[in-house]
């Protein structure tokens, strides 16, 4: 989608204020939806395009002016609602409904270092052969889908060569949408900054845009 | 149903004015949530009550991060690859493997690649979609990394991003952005810096910092009066 989260190149976001010795969390608040986010994701009902899906879709001003974990806290409710592992009167409440059964976590705590560690890889086995090979100039397509992409606006219709074949890895444009994995060759794609943003760029900067096979035509 | 109309209700939240949360610059205009700390805890509360949740998971999640995962672990990788040839070359060709040499992977680093700065490139690492962040080498990331400013400036006027970190390069050095749109994470090798010869493993790792292995600060001598 042509959403605001995809920022690259766009002015008057502010200014960049980095703060000196920042804490992991600034808030406890922030530090427990980081972890809500973790373990009701260990259950598997949905996956980490979907659960980006979810925050592009909260409406443009509401998610410029929230915080980072306030973003997470709102995909995470709305995903949690989705997938009826709460309801609207149980969010309003605070409480499970009554007569329900408990359930089982999926992330007990002696489960956590064990699920860091494996985290969730994304490559694929696969036998297919990679359409492009390192070196090969290639296009962006000019795709504009309504659903979630990978495919930042500012490289649509630009063209590249590749820098390096990554293998195989799920596609985010159909996993989003629980559409199946559609696992295909993922390009890494050199963006002179000139072909990008014209001649003020410097001629010797370039920008590395990983890519999807889907995304891409040769040129 | 829970409307959007309560769950982002006009109220003044906690941390409005907070330094760090400077995307913010149109409060007045805007609706903003209810108080988000009440939210969660509210939220973890069902979910405990429920059965979906442990506590103690939770607990465990943020010590990791809080306590375990961070940019030391990235600093003892740049410094093996500045000391040991051979292991460069693994974590140039395999960082994924090399990386694991540590014992260090896992969730949102499951597939690594290092890039190198020489005196001719430096790299500068950023997510304009979100916030991928290389966790096992550099743990959570800090706002300002997640913040509309930095991903929105980084693809198209790097040089300035980088004054503004305080660092000015040269014309004829080549900047690489590395824009991490899919679920490769990228790590920047900064450059060893002069003077750091005599330096064992262990001391050069607590030179090298997280921004330099963002790319958006180089590696710095150790001053003079300061200890090794």
């Amino acid at each position: 989608m042509n959403g605001v989260h995809d920022m690259g190149g766009m002015h008057g976001m502010g200014p960049l204020l980095p703060e000196r010795d920042e804490p992991v969390f600034h808030h406890r608040w922030e530090a427990r939806a980081y972890a809500l986010v973790r373990a009701m994701g260990a259950f598997g009902r949905w996956n980490i395009d979907a659960s980006r899906h979810q925050r592009e879709l909260i409406p443009a001003a509401e998610q410029l002016r929230m915080s980072y974990y306030e973003r997470w806290l709102a995909g995470l409710t709305k995903l949690l609602l989705q997938h009826g592992f709460i309801t609207a009167a149980e969010l309003a409440s605070g409480k499970a409904a009554p007569g329900e059964a408990k359930l089982t976590p999926a992330l007990p705590a002696a489960s956590v270092p064990g699920f860091i560690a494996r985290g969730s890889p994304a490559s694929r086995e696969s036998s297919r052969t990679p359409r492009f090979g390192a070196g090969q100039r290639v296009r962006a397509r000019n795709l504009n889908p309504i659903g979630h992409t990978r495919l930042p606006r500012y490289v649509r219709g630009k063209s590249g060569v590749i820098a390096r074949v990554h293998g195989v890895f799920v596609f985010p444009d159909t996993n989003a949408h629980f559409r199946g994995e559609s696992p295909q060759h993922l390009y890494s794609v050199r963006f002179e900054a000139r072909e990008l943003w014209g001649e003020g760029s410097a001629a010797t900067d370039a920008v590395y845009v990983d890519l999807w096979e889907d995304y891409l035509d040769a040129a | 149903m829970k409307s959007k109309d309560t769950h982002y209700e006009h109220a003044e939240h906690e941390h409005a004015g907070h330094r760090e949360h400077h995307e913010h610059h149109d409060h007045a205009a805007q609706r903003v949530p209810s108080d988000p700390a009440l939210q969660v805890l509210a939220l973890e509360s069902l979910l405990v009550d429920k059965g979906l949740v442990d506590p103690q998971a939770l607990d465990a999640l943020v010590e990791s991060y809080e306590h375990k995962i961070g940019p030391h672990n990235g600093a003892k990788v740049v410094a093996r690859a500045w000391t040991d040839p051979a292991y460069k070359a693994r974590l140039l060709a395999d960082a994924t493997s090399a990386i694991a040499e540590f014992g260090f992977g896992g969730l949102q680093g499951e597939h690594m690649l290092a890039v190198e700065n020489t005196s001719a490139v430096h790299n500068l690492v950023v997510c304009t979609l979100c916030s991928c962040y290389p966790y096992p080498v550099l743990g959570l990331p800090p706002v300002w990394y997640k913040s509309a400013a930095y991903r929105s400036r980084a693809v198209i006027d790097p040089r300035g991003v980088l004054r503004e970190f305080g660092l000015q390069l040269p014309e004829e050095t080549q900047i690489r952005v590395w824009d991490s749109t899919a679920e490769l994470r990228y790590l920047v090798v900064p450059q060893r810096p002069h003077g750091t010869e005599a330096m064992t493993e262990e001391q050069l790792a607590s030179l090298v910092t997280r921004d330099a292995m963002i790319g958006v600060a180089i590696v710095r001598p150790p001053q003079p009066g300061e200890p090794p």
